[in-house]
């Protein structure tokens, strides 16, 4: 692979002055859509995402209902204006291929059983895509599902570990994505202590893979206690600004 | 387009899944298979004339064809001295019940992706010795796989026959004269191959692991996972391919597992290969 780029300096830094096991600054809001039934915002670095979920309501197209459970539909979509070549407009094969993982991952934790004949819409748009578009949209989607009030089994959150100059670094953003030797997306239920969903491009050893899992696993705490404080600032207000 | 389980449903589904789960735990398969045994493999190479390389794999019923075109191009502005590839899979209406005839569904562009994933991320493909012009005009392959007969695990069969179908596979020679690109009549070439990789499909049932499920055992998997090893077993491509919890220590297992299947299904598919493979 062609390296244009220093990606880890000589103190062991990397190109955005991040050490290998540190994440990039995440804001996150949930509630910020208002016609649907849970909505979510979230920043990481410069990857800005909403997301908005509606249902259960009734099985659209009508032939994909379940008699023993809801469906999921789950869209990923970047707009157009989101990358640094503008992306034509309609779904790629990567976007029609991320929203399936996604829609599974979340599919994972929801209690589906609960609502049979029922879909659930979730719908992520990427406004602009800095890195970890997939990673930081399912945070926002568990954020806005539990907005909106679906039962799951967990708070999904996610980050994705790479593998650049030969280290093992957290959160890469685009550059390390596009340079670097590796990108391991991983989404976990942080509280079952499962991946709910995980893919690799590039190279890494097994030993690799079980060191990124555990970096990734550590973050994904932190980046669920987000998501957790988030619901927290947005119902506390509701009720009139007591301590949930 | 978005739930499609290729799975049945139902009550019956439960029944069924104990009955997998109580051999599995035995050390048993509902076919008679061990847990992680993989079906009997056949290799077809050279099976379209016409096309640059083809092969037709099996794996138990489950049959995957995979054609090669090789076209002249110009290379991606970001990758100016690389040969291009492109992979593409059909899930055939001939193939399967609940197949239909139409664009790629999501199932369809997983496969390609993932197939895709294997051979690009491993880097098997030298793609620098297949540029003609540098910047300008590049050898463009047209990888295109079909699933004729779908009997379970097509990622993994589709990974055999695009490796089966390339390693395999002449190519037209082109050379530069005054700048232009000229075919050499009645000469071809091997694609240059750096490894082999191989795909290896795994599924989880509470705490079970076994490879190369079949579809009803795929219908009532916990989760499941495709991952796809080169030659020196370096993890080239993960996909996680179906809803579900996969425990952080059965992934673990799972990437050992598959490391050592990976082996096993390299040495047979290059065994069934043998005189065919073009070096």
């Amino acid at each position: 692979m062609k390296r244009v780029v220093k990606l880890i300096d000589e103190n062991g830094r990397r190109v955005d002055g991040r050490r290998p096991d540190e994440l990039r600054p995440i804001r996150m809001e949930a509630g910020v859509l208002e016609k649907s039934d849970g909505s979510a915002y979230i920043e990481v670095g410069g990857t800005r995402i909403y997301a908005a979920v509606f249902g259960p309501r009734e099985v659209h197209p009508k032939h994909l209902e379940l008699p023993d459970r809801a469906v999921i539909n789950c869209r990923y979509h970047m707009a157009s204006f989101s990358v640094d070549e503008r992306k034509p407009l309609g779904m790629t094969r990567r976007e029609i291929e991320l929203s399936k993982v996604l829609r599974e991952a979340l599919e994972s934790v929801v209690f589906v059983e609960e609502f049979p004949r029922m879909m659930i819409d979730v719908f992520v748009e990427v406004i602009q895509a800095d890195g970890g578009t997939r990673t930081a949209g399912i945070t926002a989607a568990s954020l806005a599902l539990a907005d909106a009030g679906i039962p799951m089994a967990d708070l999904v959150a996610a980050t994705a570990v790479g593998k650049v100059d030969g280290i093992i670094v957290l959160d890469i953003n685009e550059i390390e994505d596009k340079y670097g030797q590796a990108d391991m997306p991983v989404a976990m239920a942080p509280r079952l202590g499962s991946i709910v969903l995980l893919q690799l491009n590039g190279m890494m050893t097994v030993e690799e893979i079980s060191a990124g899992l555990e970096m990734a696993e550590n973050a994904i705490k932190t980046i669920q206690q987000s998501q957790i404080d988030a619901l927290r600032k947005r119902y506390r207000v509701e009720a009139g600004g007591e301590e949930l | 387009m978005t739930y499609s389980a290729i799975g049945e449903r139902g009550f019956a589904v439960k029944i069924t899944r104990n009955r997998i789960y109580e051999l599995l735990r035995q050390g048993k398969r509902i076919d008679g298979r061990d847990p992680l045994s993989f079906r009997p493999i056949t290799v077809k190479t050279g099976v379209v004339e016409k096309a640059d390389g083809s092969a037709i794999v099996s794996l138990g019923s489950t049959k995957i064809l995979t054609g090669i075109k090789v076209e002249v191009g110009t290379p991606y502005p970001d990758r100016p001295n690389e040969g291009v590839f492109t992979v593409n899979a059909e899930l055939l209406p001939l193939a399967y019940k609940t197949f239909e005839a139409g664009p790629p569904d999501e199932r369809a562009v997983e496969l390609s992706r993932v197939v895709d994933r294997c051979i690009r991320e491993s880097h098997a493909i030298d793609l620098e010795s297949l540029v003609l012009i540098r910047g300008e005009k590049v050898y463009m392959l047209y990888i295109d796989c079909y699933v004729l007969d779908y009997d379970g695990n097509y990622f993994d069969a589709a990974v055999l026959s695009a490796v089966a179908a390339l390693a395999t596979g002449a190519i037209p020679k082109y050379r530069v004269v005054d700048g232009r690109i000229e075919k050499i009549e009645g000469e071809r070439m091997p694609i240059p191959l750096r490894t082999v990789p191989i795909s290896v499909t795994m599924g989880l049932i509470k705490d079970v692991l076994l490879v190369d499920p079949i579809p009803v055992e795929e219908s009532v998997l916990d989760t499941s996972i495709i991952v796809g090893y080169t030659s020196d077993s370096t993890v080239a491509a993960v996909q996680k391919n179906t809803p579900g919890l996969m425990p952080a220590s059965l992934l673990r297992q799972a990437l050992e597992t598959g490391k050592l299947k990976s082996q096993q299904l390299r040495e047979k598919l290059l065994g069934c290969l043998g005189d065919a493979v073009k070096k």
